[in-house]
């Protein structure tokens, strides 16, 4: 066996794991695509659970997640974006600036379920909110900010020092720069992390467990101080915690899920290919 | 004029409080988790917690079996990632024709994003009794189909470090290595992934980081039984591992309880595991910082 067989089949090995990678994500969507597209109908996404969530629809838990991430969405895009800006455009390599990076990649790394104990210990406990939308978007929120910062500072950093200089030749102050110049030139990128911050606040259950999640309320939450249902806590109880279960329930909870999550998942990915085939510099 | 620099001066502030406010979290996170979890040292004799027994109902809050639990997951979940995730990246990098990687790299960001909750309910209905069948086990929730599921999370964080990490190797010692004859496999083998070594142990870490941190997934999978993982079977018998167990038990324990303030120490373990883990591998990133490597 010379060499160039030993290529070959190098290259045939690497293929052959990439496949093995590969092959599996196809099967986790595709099986639940099948599975579940049965018990999806006009009922399922729009009618209270009944029997002991066997039968009706998943409405509530559908509300709660957008709701727990329209309150993440408040709270961590203006500050994500801030302190993504306070980096890019402010900050100047000291050792304080190497903390703040510091500490958004430890952020990034905290496990879900510790985060999940901070906002008991913080939002449920002792700022009394209970377990309720306000405390667990909260919660998610700060979960997503370095997900946010990190990629709306990318955004920012690759608009060319050149914009700013002229804004600046042209009297423009700093801010007038970043807002009239900067911002607008780095939105579709900024966009696209906050979305992919968001899909991942969406599909988290460990944050919200002890913070916001109803196992079982048939009602749409009245303020921002009560408990909802969610989208994954609800798979998470009725795929282990109710004996019993269909499942084609089961797996219609996971596709709505699933395709809510994988549809923001797209919408990022086309803003993104849209926007570097469009940029000029 | 003064009204102009009074709004850029507020702004200022502003963004400057937004970016100093990451620092105030982890700080916040810490001194919570130290104010409900450090009691847990003063109520339970360190014989006890550092014991083989957690049975909280019996007082008994032994975190050796978590602790064993959590490493045996993790460890076997990068064993089965290690290869798997660096050979995709070498693959996607140096070896794929662009469509192919065009193919490859959504689906891989595909996989990234589906949640948790997601890929362990299809762990428990599809690989876990794939795993009794095979192995003829009473039960296919155990320590490894944890890990296989832990594995597939921790693919996209090691796949896309390392191939940062091979993106970051200079376009001359691939020159070099042909130029001298070899061929583009000996060049790949012997000169581009040993030069991105560092960047690969880094993907390593995070991807483990990644790993030990999980939740959902692996508490639905591995069968939630506090025993010593010691025997070589234990691979394949029930397992619980650190963050399963706080998620299980956090939901049905009183406030100020001795049980709450373990599950808060357990959180103060895993916080401080997880910071260990991304400073040093932040500390390799840094050293070798690249436009756009730190992902």
């Amino acid at each position: 066996m010379n060499r160039h067989h030993v290529q070959r089949a190098g290259f045939i090995l690497l293929g052959a794991i990439s496949l093995i990678v590969v092959m599996p994500i196809l099967l986790v969507v595709g099986s639940i695509v099948v599975r579940g597209i049965g018990a999806v109908n006009w009922e399922f996404l729009t009618a209270m659970p009944r029997d002991g969530m066997k039968a009706g629809g998943i409405l509530p838990a559908i509300v709660g997640t957008l709701l727990l991430t329209l309150g993440t969405a408040l709270v961590a895009i203006p500050i994500g974006v801030g302190g993504a800006i306070y980096l890019s455009e402010y900050a100047r390599d000291t050792w304080l600036t190497r903390t703040i990076r510091l500490a958004v990649i430890n952020l990034a790394g905290i496990p879900s379920v510790v985060y999940g104990l901070f906002g008991l210990g913080v939002f449920v406990l002792f700022l009394q909110f209970g377990t309720s939308i306000l405390a667990g978007s909260l919660t998610l929120a700060v979960m997503t900010l370095p997900i946010i910062i990190s990629t709306a500072e990318e955004a920012l950093r690759a608009v060319p020092t050149e914009f700013r200089t002229v804004s600046a030749s042209l009297g423009g102050t700093r801010w007038q720069g970043i807002r009239y110049i900067v911002l607008p030139q780095a939105l579709p990128g900024i966009i696209t992390g906050i979305i992919l911050g968001l899909l991942r606040a969406a599909g988290e259950t460990a944050p919200i467990l002890f913070t916001a999640a109803a196992f079982f309320l048939p009602r749409l939450p009245h303020s921002i101080f009560d408990p909802v249902m969610a989208l994954p806590y609800h798979l998470y109880v009725i795929s282990t915690q109710v004996p019993g279960m269909p499942l084609r329930v089961q797996y219609g909870t996971a596709l709505v899920l699933l395709t809510l999550v994988l549809s923001l998942n797209v919408l990022a990915a086309a803003i993104r290919s849209r926007f570097r085939r469009r940029r000029q510099w | 004029m003064n009204r102009f620099r009074w709004s850029e001066f507020l702004i200022e502030s502003l963004v400057r409080i937004a970016g100093f406010s990451s620092i105030g979290f982890v700080l916040l996170i810490f001194i919570f988790l130290l104010r409900e979890g450090l009691p847990t040292f003063s109520e339970v004799p360190a014989e006890n917690l550092f014991g083989t027994h957690w049975y909280p109902t019996f007082g008994l809050f032994g975190s050796l079996p978590l602790i064993l639990g959590s490493l045996l997951v993790t460890l076997t979940a990068i064993l089965i990632a290690l290869p798997l995730g660096v050979a995709t990246a070498v693959f996607v990098r140096e070896v794929a024709p662009t469509w192919i990687r065009e193919l490859l790299k959504p689906l891989i960001e595909v996989l990234a994003g589906i949640p948790s909750v997601v890929l362990g309910f299809f762990g428990m209905t599809f690989i876990a009794p794939l795993v009794r069948e095979v192995l003829g086990a009473p039960t296919g929730l155990t320590a490894f189909t944890g890990a296989l599921v832990l594995a597939y999370m921790a693919l996209p964080t090691i796949v896309s470090v390392a191939e940062d990490a091979l993106d970051a190797v200079p376009k001359a010692y691939r020159d070099a290595g042909l130029a001298m004859g070899a061929t583009k496999w000996q060049t790949i083998w012997y000169v581009v992934v040993p030069a991105a070594r560092s960047g690969i142990v880094t993907a390593v870490m995070l991807g483990m980081g990644r790993a030990i941190g999980e939740t959902m997934a692996v508490m639905m999978v591995t069968g939630n039984a506090a025993r010593m993982p010691l025997t070589l079977d234990s691979l394949f018998r029930p397992v619980r591992t650190m963050t399963a167990t706080i998620a299980a038990e956090m939901g049905e324990v009183a406030q100020g309880s001795t049980h709450y303030h373990a599950l808060f120490g357990i959180g103060i373990f895993l916080f401080l595991i997880t910071f260990v883990i991304n400073l040093t591998a932040a500390a390799t990133i840094f050293k070798k910082r690249r436009r756009g490597g730190l992902r």
